[in-house]
């Protein structure tokens, strides 16, 4: 019972390995057909000529990753230089993902460990009370979380009621606000991985390290983190990647001052830039920027496997 | 350190963040609730308790499109959180239970795809898609986008679930002559369980949230209740639309009141 | 299982084709949220038995991407903005209303029969029209507010508490009106003035924000705040201080038109739909409810005394023009989409 959960919670074996093919070919059928196909189409979207106000010219163009890694100034006549104004786009997106994704482990993880152990019957309500406020719809939630956040709103009145604060803080229209409205957005999607890899542990393990005199915190690091390590990489990645595309958020509680990649990729397709083979080329460098990471997620998580087995 | 009446388990501080990220969760719901109630045709301004809208939604000029948007949404969120989660059970079966194979990075990024790809994309790519074989938008091409997108979500917490779980007790179950479908069907899934709730709860809550593709996707006539609510929320919610998200919360918290009840009867007996 | 699979794609092909072919007397409308009340459909069904199947967006913009994407023959009228229908005309998705197709189509006020954007209204009818500008809440200042300077060089008051729309199109004209050049010019002086004083503007700026234009108003988030008419009028209806202005140099007019679609699958209905719509008693419900104005002879008579006097209606003297936005050639676009990315990086 020993190895797989403690060495990183790697328990790859091959127990189906005759039935693997069969069991994989829905997964591949469907995804393949409806978004494999749909995706391919916008590769080659992102290299045709574009179409004043949307659509696309069946005209071979590189026009659209020009665009995006090349500056020629306000008329586009000058000399190419590297274009920082998606990069720094990008980056921002990259920040302001990566801040919420911490957040929403700083708070989902204890959360899920504290949901995990509870007693057994109780375990569900627990789960249910995290994704309830999901049934309403995410418009609505932020709308609401813009009211509770505002100078004159809820928050700045309770803090100021029990003398904590003088002078309203302003949260609305800053990075902050934006970033709780993304951490407020993904939340469950933190939890509900780890409470599924942390109600799995062994805690006879962190027993066996407090018979050692390791320290609880000692413990949660070295025995019970690297048991559940998938359940976090999992959270991470449905937090991290949503939030990099979202506009939601960003636009109702950052004031939409700067664009995210998301708003601007939606600005290619949904506003006046019209401009699709630039919008799929965005799309591209993203989806490539996000799939190159999850490779090497999953190339290092064959490793380890390799090396515990 | 005190070894008596050590609990392995308990974290200080742990229970008091739950507690903390209960009250984010809940309270811009608190005033949602509260500004259903408002006698007023804003959400800004208190202008005194009445019941009126809930009156609205069930009697209103648009009670029946709220009606139908309601039914499309739920059945649509659990047939496609349903063989989602089908689907990614199967994956992660294939994936995590499989050995090593080649195609094992592709799979991944394959299934991992439809969280890859901003929304918007594909919304856009998959109305041409559409449009290109012929489909007519409708309930069905809702309910066909819905799966795909689902998929990662219930995946990820189902696999991360399976890399947790030993494969000694189906090897102990074979050993004991149960066939591989014996051992998976009542040694693993069993075990899985928890993992499998997670991903399907992802699933549908993604499913019944979503705008962007179904707004794309659904053509003419067909609503669910985001894209029924979308443009009065946008216009500054009126309180009849939160007297609806009350409802959803309140049918929610009944459903989980009741299966609460329904799994403390069964744990007596 | 493969048979499984083609079994379970016919059946899905069967289904999504059967929900296409039930109902014959229908018209398919394609329309913004929330912009006809539900009271105004069902008459229209009731007097021609035409069941009517909605679809609704929330941009012109977005619209325009979504028959591009394939929806050409699925609709059979849209809602578009002034411009949108210049755009669609020319990228040959509108149908020609030929004459005496449309009984009522004489009940077009004059003033509205040959736009710009559609001379002869030979594809489209008047839906509803009003202004953007600006509103300023007077609690915070209370100085001349009917000047583009507020916006784009506000006074020490209103710095940091400006909303914009999150519409290039609204913010381009509103800032070619106020430094006095043409839209869509070419001169490439102006284009490089226009970009930079949009950047010393933002400074001054505290959000964008196009669909919680009124909210922010009413909260108090925002001191002035581009705004569209109505959505002025509201936001005093909910409590806000707040005057809608009308720069002297001008501001920005808009009308939205029921256009017939290319391809057209209920044409005849379509038809019947925009005569419904251009009877004064039927515009007359219909501007009632939006708290516009309507483009159809006879129905002042009809409509609420309060909207005859509604602030947001009545420019003071000295007034500047209204002004459409205008619909820029290619060239012109790309130019003014770098200045919009410029201005949001």
């Amino acid at each position: 019972m020993a190895g797989g959960a403690a060495s990183g919670g790697s328990a790859a074996t091959d127990t189906y390995k005759e039935a693997r093919n069969w069991l994989l070919l829905p997964s591949w059928v469907y995804l393949g057909a409806f978004v494999l196909v749909p995706v391919i189409m916008m590769l080659i979207y992102s290299f045709l000529t574009k179409e004043f106000r949307g659509g696309v010219v069946w005209e071979f163009s590189t026009a659209a990753y020009d665009q995006f890694f090349f500056d020629r100034g306000l008329f586009g006549d000058e000399p190419a230089r590297i274009e920082w104004t998606y990069i720094t786009i990008f980056w921002r997106s990259i920040w302001q993902a990566g801040a919420a994704t911490l957040l929403a482990l700083a708070i989902g993880f204890p959360t899920a460990y504290f949901i995990a152990t509870r007693p057994e019957q109780a375990r569900p309500m627990w789960v249910f009370l995290i994704t309830i406020p999901y049934w309403v719809n995410l418009l609505i939630r932020t709308v609401s979380m813009k009211f509770m956040l505002r100078d004159s709103g809820p928050l700045n009145d309770f803090l100021i009621g029990t003398g904590l604060i003088n002078d309203p803080i302003s949260i609305i229209n800053t990075n902050f606000a934006v970033q709780l409205g993304l951490f407020y957005s993904y939340l469950p999607f933190m939890v509900l991985p780890i409470y599924a890899s942390v109600e799995r542990y062994n805690f006879s393990l962190s027993e066996a390290a407090a018979d050692l005199y390791a320290s609880k915190w000692v413990t949660l690091r070295r025995v019970l983190l690297p048991a559940v390590k998938p359940g976090v990489i999992a959270g991470c990645i449905l937090v991290f990647v949503p939030s990099m595309g979202s506009f939601l958020a960003p636009d109702l509680l950052g004031g939409a001052k700067n664009f995210m990649i998301g708003s601007l990729i939606e600005e290619q397709f949904k506003g006046n830039a019209g401009n699709w083979p630039f919008g799929a080329a965005a799309s591209m460098v993203l989806l490539s920027m996000v799939l190159i990471v999850l490779m090497i997620f999953a190339r290092q998580q064959a490793k380890a496997e390799k090396e515990a087995s | 350190m005190r070894r008596s009446n050590y609990d392995v388990k308990g974290l200080p501080g742990f229970f008091g963040i739950t507690i903390l990220c209960l009250v984010i969760l809940y309270a811009p719901l608190l005033v949602v609730t509260v500004y259903s109630l408002n006698d007023s045709n804003s959400i800004t301004n208190w202008e005194g308790f009445s019941f009126r809208w809930y009156v609205d939604v069930f009697s209103g000029p648009e009670s029946q499109k709220f009606k139908i948007a309601a039914w499309n949404s739920f059945t649509i969120a659990i047939i496609a959180a349903t063989a989602a989660t089908t689907i990614s059970t199967l994956a992660a079966t294939a994936m995590v239970r499989g050995g090593k194979f080649k195609l094992r990075t592709v799979s991944f990024g394959l299934i991992s795809l439809p969280l890859m790809v901003p929304e918007i994309v594909l919304a856009v790519a998959t109305l041409i898609f559409f449009n290109s074989v012929g489909f007519t938008r409708g309930y069905m091409t809702i309910l066909i986008a819905h799966i795909a997108f689902c998929i990662p979500f219930a995946y990820l917490p189902i696999s991360a679930r399976m890399q947790g779980i030993d494969d000694s007790y189906e090897q102990a179950a074979q050993d004991l002559y149960a066939t591989k479908r014996q051992a998976f069907t009542r040694i693993l899934l069993p075990m899985m369980l928890p993992g499998i709730i997670s991903g399907y709860l992802l699933a549908f809550i993604v499913s019944l949230d979503d705008f962007i593709i179904t707004n794309f996707v659904k053509g003419a006539g067909v609503e669910t209740l985001p894209t029924a609510i979308f443009g009065s929320v946008k216009q500054g919610i009126k309180p009849n639309i939160m007297a609806i998200s009350t409802m959803l919360l309140g049918f929610s918290v009944l459903l989980v009141t009741i299966s609460y009840f329904v799994s403390k009867t069964d744990n007596k007996k | 299982m493969k048979n499984l699979l083609k079994s379970g794609v016919a059946a899905m092909a069967l289904v999504t084709m059967a929900s296409a072919a039930a109902a014959d007397g229908k018209v398919v409308v394609y329309h913004w949220f929330e912009y006809i009340p539900q009271e105004l459909v069902d008459k229209f069904t009731a007097d021609t038995g035409i069941e009517v199947v909605m679809d609704t967006y929330d941009s012109n913009e977005a619209m325009l991407a979504s028959l591009k994407a394939g929806g050409v023959g699925t609709y059979d009228v849209a809602v578009p903005g002034d411009y949108m229908v210049k755009i669609m005309a020319s990228a040959g998705m509108l149908d020609t209303i030929a004459d005496g197709e449309l009984t009522n189509k004489g009940n077009i006020s004059p003033t509205w029969a040959d736009p710009s954007f559609d001379p002869g209204r030979q594809h489209s009818i008047p839906y509803q029209w009003g202004s953007t500008s600006f509103a300023v809440n007077r609690d915070v200042f209370a100085g001349d507010i009917n000047t583009t300077d507020i916006l784009f060089n506000p006074p020490a008051e209103l710095q940091g508490k400006i909303n914009v729309l999150d519409s290039q199109g609204e913010v381009m004209a509103m800032a070619a009106l106020h430094m006095g050049i043409p839209q869509c010019t070419t001169d490439r002086d102006q284009l490089k003035a226009l970009n930079a004083m949009l950047l010393s503007a933002k400074e001054n700026w505290v959000s964008f924000n196009s669909d919680t234009a009124k909210e922010v108003l009413v909260s108090g988030d925002a001191a002035a705040g581009m705004i569209y008419d109505g959505f002025s009028a509201k936001a005093r209806a909910e409590g806000a201080n707040v005057e809608y202005a009308f720069p002297t140099q001008g501001y920005i007019a808009w009308m939205d038109n029921v256009v017939l679609l290319k391809d057209a699958p209920n044409r005849e209905n379509a038809l019947k739909f925009m005569d419904f719509l251009l009877v004064p008693e039927n515009a007359a419900q219909l501007t009632n409810w939006t708290q516009y104005a309507s483009g159809v002879e006879g129905v002042a008579p009809l409509l609420d005394e309060a909207l005859r006097t509604l602030p947001e209606a009545n420019p003071q003297d000295g007034a500047g023009q209204a002004v459409f936005i205008e619909a820029c050639d290619e060239e012109v676009q790309a130019v003014y989409d770098t200045i919009w990315t410029n201005l949001k990086k």
